[in-house]
């Protein structure tokens, strides 16, 4: 028996827009810019990559489940995805509530808000779980039972808190200089855990469908699924179990339609099936594939992110240091406001992908496509970042004050 | 190589990237004659001969020409050597230049004639027109640069156009010249290069200790958390101060602990006083008057942030001296140099808003101040003069016949 463990996931942040210092104080709209066509503008992007990515992969997967009872697949959503969705294309929800009914569908848990909390505050990272949790419980009637964090950042600190909490299991990157001479394609557990799995994601072969299918100079090009089903059988001598994990959006946004993305998959689907003894497994599923062979240890913090596997884009210059040090500390006074619009404002800022838009790492080499975001420059991005925490200070001012001259009355 | 000014005789950036360029050429194994339209000394020049087109004194310190076009007509230059002062006019020794190069043509035919801007174009199109020799022809700015992208003087587009024209090859200092020289002069855009400008050797090698005495009251202001906000050129149209001034009230209005520098001098001095005290800020901003040598670079090393708020920059060596001395830079996305660097706030000249968020960040920002510093640090001087000369020797060999540059 061998089985793929495929993995999606789908975000979106809240992009912030160019919110100036002209702004603070006077203007507490951070995320609906008014420029329809603006890169800032959230309605846009999700529109667009709704109308590229989420409603064609959607339909192909949900195509596939209703043909074959043996294919699953496994979801990731955040928070801010939903909200988003909710907001401007309410029918991807549906949908995937209808697919959820099939039973061949999973969704992982995560923060609600995509954020690094757990390296900043633990009780906020909780938070995050838990608010993230019971959304999906609300909105799908299911509660998830694996866990990822955000980016793959995984440590030991991580595994053990998931292992108490009582996941069934937690994915992370299989990364060689962890893994050493074992496979990515064994269950492992959790080191020093008594229940929870590890999960490790497979990078060559997920990178080969997300990095280089639609890299014409790749010496592979093009990728057939006859070719990857090769690599697939390959593969599986070392392990049977194959976590092809990546983001939904490759499907349709990073790799475009017409490299012959969706049709790739669909046939991959088939043809795999197809071959005796071959199955495809929820997350849950794999982690009981088979008794763990191993424990795994990663001491450092590992993420599924640049060759160096590490947090050095989100938190690797000053700029991302001041950023989210100061973020994280304004919380208990965000807190003791009392008011939940300023907490969720404040939330949605935590989202890693705004200290990612603050990366210097590729900036000097003038490579334009290293750098995705929506702002001009690294230093744009936090300029308008701190006027958007200044805004917040001003308004814990002002309703602390509010509430001194209640307490007055 | 024919040219309007060398250092130590010249009144901005011209002089300084023609004598770098011919220093790096002459390296790599280029015999040149370089020619000016006045008679000086130049006595640390020992790589390429200058020869001088007129008996004048140095050109630059009646400030028209190169950089300023409005009077080209107008008889403001005295010739010295006359017991009756006589004044001429840039046309004339414009007349006289050509009239030298054309004599100079009689005996020497070089391989190629390597003309810098429009001061020297019509002795270029002579050598091209009456002998055939290539013509190259290098422009730092146009004069649409030089008149704030409206308007200029019709003679000089005329001249400007015709040497474009004429030229076998076009070296723009920057794609925002390229571009102007494509819509603007419908040059077809395969016959322009872009070749950009390098920070001076001279600048960088020449020994230069900070003292504190120059600007002591900038120096206490720091010290009490003041940051310093500095421009340096010519106030003129073409360099957006008055939007620099109006971003400087804004921005004085959300950090009050903000100096703003205006070294310079020109025709807008008047104006941008007026500005300052109508804004109520005139106690933040200081006029140095025109500055160079150690006075300049000490503006830069007492400046935390260096702005270049041209309306249209060929390029803006000024950016890459002030980065040397360590400031944050914030550049229009119309100015050459932020083609380049890539540690740099940038805003379009008019967005006076963003340009004053920039400011309150980078002054309120340790982080931010540093992340910027370190990175530009590294990259200021990343071209340098001989990767500038390889390149210009690639557009000779493609010009001459004789293919002799390496």
């Amino acid at each position: 028996m061998r089985a793929i463990c495929l993995y999606l996931h789908i975000h979106q942040p809240w992009r912030y827009r160019r919110y100036s210092i002209f702004d603070v104080a006077h203007n507490h709209n951070y995320w609906y810019e008014k420029d329809y066509y603006d890169k800032q503008n959230n309605e846009r992007i999700f529109k667009k990559v709704a109308e590229k990515s989420y409603h064609p992969m959607l339909d192909l997967l949900e195509k596939n489940l209703k043909r074959y009872p043996e294919f699953k697949v496994s979801l990731s959503i955040t928070g801010t995805w939903l909200e988003q969705a909710m907001e401007w294309d309410p029918t991807l929800i549906s949908q995937i509530s209808r697919m959820l009914t099939t039973g061949q569908v999973e969704i992982v848990g995560e923060t609600y808000y995509h954020s690094l909390s757990f390296f900043y505050d633990k009780i906020e990272f909780e938070s995050q779980v838990k608010l993230h949790s019971d959304t999906i419980a609300r909105l799908f009637g299911i509660r998830p039972r694996v866990f990822r964090n955000t980016e793959f950042a995984y440590n030991d600190e991580l595994g053990k808190w998931a292992d108490q909490i009582g996941y069934k299991a937690v994915l992370a990157e299989g990364w060689d200089k962890v893994l050493g001479w074992r496979s990515p394609n064994h269950v492992y557990k959790v080191a020093g855990g008594t229940r929870t799995r590890l999960l490790l994601k497979n990078y060559r072969l997920s990178d080969d469908i997300a990095f280089r299918f639609s890299d014409r100079n790749w010496k592979e090009w093009p990728l057939t699924a006859e070719k990857f089903q090769n690599w697939l059988n390959m593969d599986a001598l070392r392990g049977n179990l194959i976590n092809l994990f990546m983001d939904f959006e490759t499907f349709g946004e990073n790799v475009w339609e017409d490299t012959g993305i969706f049709d790739f998959m669909d046939q991959l689907i088939y043809m795999w099936l197809k071959e005796y003894d071959n199955k495809f497994v929820t997350v849950s599923e794999a982690a009981d594939l088979e008794q763990p062979v191993d424990e795994i240890s990663m001491p450092q913090t590992v993420t599924w992110a640049d060759t160096e596997r590490d947090l050095t884009a989100w938190t690797g210059n000053e700029m991302q240091q001041e950023a989210l040090s100061t973020l994280y500390a304004m919380k208990p006074r965000i807190i003791a406001t009392g008011n939940t619009d300023l907490l969720n404002d404040w939330r949605r800022l935590t989202t890693s992908d705004h200290a990612y838009y603050m990366c210097t790492k590729y900036w000097s080499d003038g490579d334009v496509h290293a750098y995705f975001s929506p702002f001009d420059s690294p230093f744009d991005a936090f300029m308008y970042y701190m006027n958007v925490i200044r805004d917040f200070e001003w308004r814990i001012e002002a309703t602390s004050q509010n509430l001194k001259s209640a307490a007055e009355l | 190589m024919l040219g309007w000014e060398l250092p130590p005789h010249n009144s901005g950036g011209l002089g300084v990237a023609c004598l770098n360029l011919s220093r790096a050429l002459a390296r790599d194994g280029a015999s040149i004659d370089f020619v000016v339209p006045y008679t000086a000394e130049h006595e640390e020049i020992e790589f390429m001969n200058v020869l001088s087109a007129t008996n004048l004194d140095p050109l630059f310190r009646y400030g028209v020409g190169a950089y300023d076009t409005k009077y080209v007509d107008a008889a403001l230059i005295p010739e010295s050597g006359q017991n009756h002062i006589q004044k001429v006019s840039i046309r004339k020794i414009q007349q006289d230049y050509c009239k030298f190069v054309e004599d100079y043509l009689m005996e020497y035919k070089p391989d190629v004639v390597h003309a810098h801007d429009w001061l020297t174009f019509e002795a270029g199109i002579l050598a091209k027109k009456n002998y055939g020799i290539p013509l190259i022809a290098h422009v730092h700015a146009t004069e649409y640069d030089r008149s704030g992208m409206n308007g200029g003087n019709k003679l000089v587009h005329e001249i400007e156009r015709e040497g474009l024209l004429l030229a076998d090859k076009i070296i723009a200092v920057s794609k925002a010249t390229k571009n102007i020289i494509v819509k603007k002069y419908h040059i077809p855009a395969e016959k322009i290069s872009v070749v950009y400008n390098s920070l001076d050797e001279d600048f960088i090698k020449s020994t230069y200790t900070y003292d504190d005495q120059d600007y002591k009251y900038l120096e206490t202001m720091k010290h009490f958390g003041y940051t310093i906000v500095s421009t340096v050129g010519r106030f003129t149209i073409q360099k957006g101060l008055g939007i620099l001034m109006r971003a400087a009230a804004r921005a004085i209005s959300k950090n009050p602990k903000l100096i703003f520098v205006f070294a310079g001098d020109g025709e807008q001095r008047q104006e941008l006083l007026e500005l300052s005290a109508k804004y109520k800020i005139a106690k933040n901003v200081v006029f140095t008057g025109f500055v160079r040598g150690k006075k300049l670079r000490d503006i830069y090393q007492v400046s935390d942030i260096f702005v270049m708020s041209s309306i249209s920059e060929p390029f803006g060596l000024t950016a890459l001296e002030a980065a040397h001395h360590g400031d944050v830079l914030i550049l229009t996305k119309q100015s050459g140099v932020s083609e380049v660097i890539r540690h740099a706030f940038e805003y379009d000249f008019w967005d006076e808003e963003k340009l004053a968020d920039e400011i309150v960040a980078v002054s309120k920002s340790k982080a931010l101040k540093n992340t910027l510093k370190r990175g530009i640090s590294e990259e200021y001087h990343k071209i340098s003069w001989q990767d500038v000369a390889k390149k210009v020797e690639k557009l000779y060999n493609e010009v001459d016949k004789h293919k002799e540059f390496c």
